[in-house]
């Protein structure tokens, strides 16, 4: 019973056994990663070998080096930062007026507007999926990087949106009225008040963004088809075709894809949880 | 708050033009072509036929809608729960925890395409490393995505890798919001460890689960790149999902009208997803002060 022991020991007792148990799922959640950089450091031999090998003696370095040239890596990140920079700048400005209209104008309508904003994040993007290529078809931009990249500038995404009038939100309303005092017009409170004040909110605007775009696979599946404008994750998708069988490389490609984010992450954590955190409760 | 005219509308212009142009306008778009038959070349009006095929002609469609909610069958409920207990956990004083909410996070920051690979080698049934583990417990491990039986399964138990991420962050915040001087008042009445979790925690925490469970169920209900990156569909159309599916009418088949039948199927089928849990919200989520919103 609990009630034999002080609650103290009952509170060290808890404490050890969330630590155990934190322990063994952080093991279990790092082994893929440790289990990918090791395949990727062995040779196609060693790969196969049961049980396997987890640190290959000697280290196949030369794996990262096939796998950035055997297909062309270096072009696939430099189209996926392009797509990300020329998405997420339309993202950035879209986003943060609409964001502002909603979150400091009033104006009639508005909040019905909003709900309606917000619905459209319940709307599975199949629905839209097929008109819009047709659109792009019909513009004959198919195979360029229009139709991943300029509907950022149209709003810039629900999430967006509302993560950025949720921090809106916090900054002191006397602010904009002191700056029409002092002859601002609206959209100069935008740019010269409301934007510097949110700059740890743009800069988790701009890390999700460049996740996103990282991370997308359908955008570029339809719309993207000579290997010279691929994405690093359509590239690596056919990297699997055409060297599937050789898990040395796959993985050392695979992680090509996973290093950035990862690293990413460590530069950026507070931003990362911090905008989490703010578009999940409830405004 | 400000009040200038209708400069309201003009900063909300962006996302109006945008809803009309790549919303509204190709929702209504797609609700014509579901009545239609549409190759890229020719285009007939072939009234509900589209929908009749799909609801009682094609086997795969209800094979990949039986496939779709399975997956979130069981996905969804282990997810939410692993990322409420994973919450539970980091919100321990505990020594170490910013290592450990970096552990259960990183995962669920590996792009789809990568992840998706390196499940597929994980699964791989002579040297993959979850048979070598279950062989080291004694298990003859299943031949996962080669089997039609346990490639669905396969999958489900990948999606889990990811429930560190944002879902349990968003738990987190939720929880290190509730005010300890309600555990306090709870504890004085006698109310600890498991009674404080289900009269307390789990009512505070109703709101932030309500929202990870519809965005969980309409985000589930569109799994895509696993699906076509580890298996194309197979063994068998074990792992035919819904929208893998659907993308083959679409982009393969060129079945342009019957893609977006199956397209506003799924929208009907979240929509009343969506209603429904909105509806039973009242009943099970708990608003502090009273006030939903």
């Amino acid at each position: 019973m609990a009630a034999a022991r002080s609650p103290r020991t009952a509170l060290r007792l808890q404490q050890a056994a969330a630590f155990a148990v934190l322990c063994a799922g952080a093991a279990l959640f790092s082994v893929p990663f440790l289990w990918t950089v090791s395949t990727a450091l062995k040779t196609n031999q060693q790969v196969f070998a049961v049980p396997p090998e987890w640190i290959p003696r000697p280290a196949e370095w030369a794996n990262f080096q096939r796998a950035w040239t055997e297909l062309p890596f270096p072009t696939f990140v430099g189209n996926t930062i392009t797509i990300t920079f020329l998405a997420t700048i339309g993202q950035v400005v879209s986003a943060s007026l609409v964001a502002d209209g909603f979150a400091r104008v009033r104006f009639p309508g508005r909040d019905a507007l909003f709900y309606l904003r917000l619905s459209t994040m319940m709307l599975p993007a199949q629905v839209t999926m097929i008109p819009v290529f047709l659109i792009w078809r019909e513009l004959r931009l198919i195979d360029t990087f229009a139709p991943l990249t300029v509907p950022s500038y149209f709003g810039g995404g629900a999430f967006t949106i509302f993560l950025l009038r949720q921090f809106f939100l916090t900054i002191p309303r006397d602010l904009d009225e002191a700056a029409l005092l002092d002859g601002e017009s609206p959209l100069g409170i935008w740019w010269r008040v409301l934007l510097p004040l949110s700059r740890p909110a743009l800069v988790t605007v701009v890390l999700f963004s460049f996740l996103g775009h990282w991370d997308d696979f359908m955008g570029p599946l339809i719309y993207l088809n000579a290997m010279e404008r691929y994405t690093v994750s359509i590239g690596l998708r056919m990297f699997q075709d055409m060297f599937g069988t050789q898990l040395e490389l796959l993985m050392a490609a695979s992680l090509i894809h996973i290093v950035p984010t990862v690293v990413l992450f460590f530069i950026a954590q507070k931003q990362f949880i911090r905008g989490i955190a703010m578009t999940g409760l409830k405004g | 708050m400000r009040k200038y005219g209708n400069w309201g509308y003009v900063f909300i212009l962006p996302w109006l033009i945008g809803f009309l142009l790549f919303t509204a306008g190709p929702m209504l778009a797609s609700l014509y072509l579901s009545f239609c038959k549409y190759d890229l070349h020719t285009l007939t009006w072939v009234g509900a036929r589209n929908y009749e095929v799909l609801l009682r002609q094609d086997p795969l469609f209800w094979k990949s809608l039986t496939n779709t909610a399975l997956y979130v069958l069981f996905s969804v409920p282990l997810g939410l729960t692993g990322s409420l207990a994973i919450a539970l956990l980091l919100n321990q004083k505990v020594k170490g925890l910013a290592f450990f909410r970096t552990a259960f996070y990183l995962p669920s920051l590996v792009p789809a395409v990568a992840s998706a690979l390196v499940w597929q080698w994980i699964f791989h049934p002579d040297a993959g490393l979850l048979n070598y583990g279950l062989s080291m417990l004694g298990v003859k491990g299943p031949q996962w995505l080669q089997d039609p039986k346990t490639a669905l399964p396969s999958l489900i138990l990948m999606s889990l890798w990811g429930i560190g991420g944002s879902r349990m962050v968003i738990f987190l915040a939720g929880l290190q919001g509730i005010s300890d001087e309600l555990y306090e008042a709870a504890s004085l009445d006698g109310a600890k460890g498991w009674a404080a979790f289900r009269h307390i925690t789990l009512p505070m925490l109703s709101p932030t689960q309500f929202f990870n469970l519809v965005l969980g169920i309409i985000g589930s209900f569109q799994v895509f790149t696993s699906a076509y990156v580890m298996t194309n569909g197979g063994p068998n159309n074990a792992t035919l999902m819904y929208v893998l599916y659907l993308y083959n009418n679409a982009f393969r088949y060129f079945k342009l009208g019957k893609a977006s039948a199956m397209a506003w199927i799924l929208f009907v089928i979240l929509l009343i997803f969506t209603l429904v849990q909105f509806r039973s919200a009242s009943k099970w989520v708990y608003y502090e002060g009273g006030e939903k919103d």
